[in-house]
């Protein structure tokens, strides 16, 4: 009898020698003449642990890792084909408290099934979300949107169901659907896990988008940085085709919805919607003007919806199960689940889904374990590189939208960023204006020359050149970066900085020789 | 190379927006966008050279000149800051010889920053044509780099 062996092929799993690790695992059994079975699935998102292999067993699937190539053989020594002891053995996966202790909604499927076989999507429940669309008129889809609470995931949190009605609303010959797979924050990698770990969730909640507003094309905006991501997505792209969910009549309903992956070209800007817009339409990533808003004139002046990947991924389950199903789960005006993705200086980095409110402590100790270097974590950044750091006497915050405002930071795509007390915060406030002077867009003057100027300021104070004075100046140049720019990017940049200067003041004084 | 220009153009002139599929079909195919494209393309997409060039100069990811034969993009976002990834940066320029945005005078290894790789539970990050590598160190950098240089085997061989 073969066992099945499941290694990952996520990206970060390969980045560590998952594919070498397959490899030695087929050829050991060939030499003692086992028969196993690999299976290639996505990441059970327990990334400290990758490559976790996985062997089925009579009760359930056992993990191993973080499996070395050296380790094979003894693996094979402990009989971890029959679950056995070893020193990397971890018992069911899905009994380790930091799988166990989850709410896996929108990632219930990755790491669990084959991403590209339709069968086993099918198996997990995949499609039943569409099945149920298909019963329902376009204006019903879009009320269950809006009755699950479900807001934007990629940052700006805006209510998807009413996004996706003002496209309704808006009579046009042609609309679309886009998807924002421009995850360039960093810190972040849900996007890239659940469309490399489960391409049909995003390809499934796309299709009943298109359905729900009347859009027959779509486009995924997908970034360079994950060429693992676009193979995937058009592999699966190529299967859900072949086998009728997508295409001229979607499983014979009559609507058509076509799907096609665009690649992005190393712009962050790119992931503000309507430089995406642009930069799907061939042109540079200037970001617009708004209004109109996308939502009425958007791609090719189209009304157009863009989600993030995780909203879109999320919608399936909430036509499957109904949106008091997914209301059910979080707190006050952020519902459902949110895929939290620890990062940085974590012992136990990995992604985390849980209803709104687990507090930022539960997750940096009880989930990850504190620090990778074992010093004290002494700030996280949360969302991305245009988020605030917080300092760790507000680690007993909770994470949901609104807390997170209260405390002046902003949750935006979910990843936390951990840094332990070597951390120099001026460095890190300077690198936030060097981050944004790379990646401005041009368009608004703070934007582009304030960034610059930042840097310059940042790097007198840093020296001891009248330190006072050019604080204030400091902070006079956020406000005019804050007010005067169109978009998050010259718009937000200002957070970090601000919030290194309020939190750790200290270390903008702390001299050193120029 | 004209002739293979006009024939990526071909292959796309018909979908909507087409320039950037076009620029990186034209990458793909050259290593980096030559000068002389951008006016084909201008003139097979019915653009100025200015909207080509526009586009080409402002994305970070489409080259102005051929990169060495492996190109090795290191991460220096956050996350793999607060894991030292500026030492990183540090020993990979010193072991290479050349900054960012350069290429070694034997054409073998371009040096570029990147802005996030989306493993960042596994940092510090790199990508080497294409290939994803976590948890980096000096170490394994120069293992990852010896790798490259070795004399292409077959597999199996």
């Amino acid at each position: 009898m073969s066992t099945i062996v499941y290694i990952p092929k996520d990206a970060a799993a390969l980045s560590v020698g998952a594919d070498a690790v397959a490899q030695a695992i087929a050829e050991q059994a060939r030499a003692r003449s086992l028969t196993v079975t690999i299976k290639r699935n996505g990441s059970r998102g327990l990334l400290w642990l990758e490559p976790l292999i996985e062997v089925e067993t009579a009760t359930g699937r056992v993990a191993y890792g973080p499996v070395s190539l050296a380790d094979v053989p003894g693996l094979f020594e402990a009989s971890f084909l029959q679950g056995g002891a070893h020193a990397l053995h971890h018992g069911l996966t899905e009994q380790i408290p930091y799988f166990k202790n989850q709410q896996r909604l929108t990632f219930a499927r990755v790491g669990l099934i084959e991403p590209t076989n339709l069968q086993d999507y099918c198996a997990h429940d995949g499609y039943r979300g569409l099945r149920q669309t298909l019963q329902m008129g376009q204006a019903q889809i879009v009320q269950a949107v809006t009755d699950s609470g479900l807001r934007g995931r990629g940052g700006a949190a805006f209510p998807t169901g009413i996004k996706w009605k003002t496209v309704l609303d808006a009579p046009a010959a042609q609309k679309y659907v886009t998807c924002n797979a421009d995850e360039g924050d960093s810190g972040t990698f849900a996007d890239r896990m659940l469309m490399e770990g489960d391409p049909f969730a995003l390809i499934e909640g796309m299709t009943i988008a298109g359905i729900a507003v009347g859009a027959t094309r779509g486009f995924i905006y997908l970034r360079a940085e994950y060429p693992h991501a676009y193979r995937t997505l058009n592999e699966a792209i190529a299967v859900a085709t072949s086998q009728g969910y997508l295409g001229a009549n979607v499983l014979g309903s009559g609507h058509r919805f076509d799907l096609e992956v665009r690649l992005g070209a190393g712009a962050y800007i790119c992931g503000e919607e309507t430089s995406m817009l642009e930069s799907l339409e061939g042109r540079r990533g200037e970001v617009r003007v708004r209004p109109p808003l996308p939502a009425i004139k958007g791609l090719f002046g189209m009304p157009t919806i863009v989600n993030n990947v995780i909203s879109l991924a999320s919608v399936p389950i909430i036509l499957d199960k109904g949106a008091s199903f997914y209301r059910d789960f979080g707190t006050g005006k952020s519902r459902g689940t949110l895929p939290i993705q620890l990062a940085g200086n974590l012992k136990r980095g990995g992604l985390v889904e849980r209803a709104f409110g687990v507090s930022l402590r539960e997750l940096l100790y009880d989930y990850a374990g504190g620090s990778a270097s074992g010093r004290p974590i002494r700030t996280v950044q949360i969302g991305g590189p245009l988020g605030a750091y917080v300092p760790a006497a507000q680690f007993d915050t909770p994470v949901d939208y609104e807390a997170l405002s209260e405390i002046g930071a902003l949750l935006g795509h979910g990843g936390i960023v951990a840094f332990d007390d070597t951390v120099d915060m001026a460095h890190m406030a300077r690198y936030a204006m060097e981050f944004c002077a790379i990646e401005s867009c041009g368009k608004c003057t703070p934007c582009r020359i304030g960034s610059t100027r930042g840097m310059e300021v940042i790097d007198r104070i840093m020296v001891g050149v009248n330190p006072q004075q050019n604080l204030t100046l400091l902070e006079e140049l956020c406000d005019t970066m804050l007010n005067g720019s169109l978009c998050g990017l010259g718009g937000m940049t200002p957070f970090p900085v601000q919030s290194a200067l309020k939190h750790f003041r200290q270390d903008f004084l702390k001299f050193r020789n120029p | 190379m004209i002739s293979q220009i006009h024939s990526i153009i071909e292959r796309f002139r018909s979908e909507p927006g087409p320039l950037i599929l076009v620029l990186h079909a034209i990458q793909a195919e050259f290593g980096y966008i030559p000068e002389e494209a951008k006016a084909v393309v201008a003139d097979g997409l019915n653009l100025s050279r200015a909207e080509v060039h526009g586009v080409v100069s402002f994305y970070h990811f489409f080259r102005h000149s051929p990169p060495g034969r492996h190109v090795v993009q290191l991460c220096r976002a956050e996350a793999c800051q607060s894991m030292h990834a500026d030492k990183l940066a540090t020993h990979a320029q010193h072991r290479l010889g050349i900054g960012f945005h350069e290429t070694t005078a034997d054409g073998e290894f371009s040096l570029e920053p990147v802005y996030c790789l989306g493993n960042c539970a596994c940092s510090p990050a790199m990508m080497v044509d294409g290939q994803l590598y976590g948890r980096m160190s000096n170490e394994r950098f120069d293992e990852v780099l010896a790798e490259q240089q070795l004399p292409h085997q077959r597999p199996g061989s």
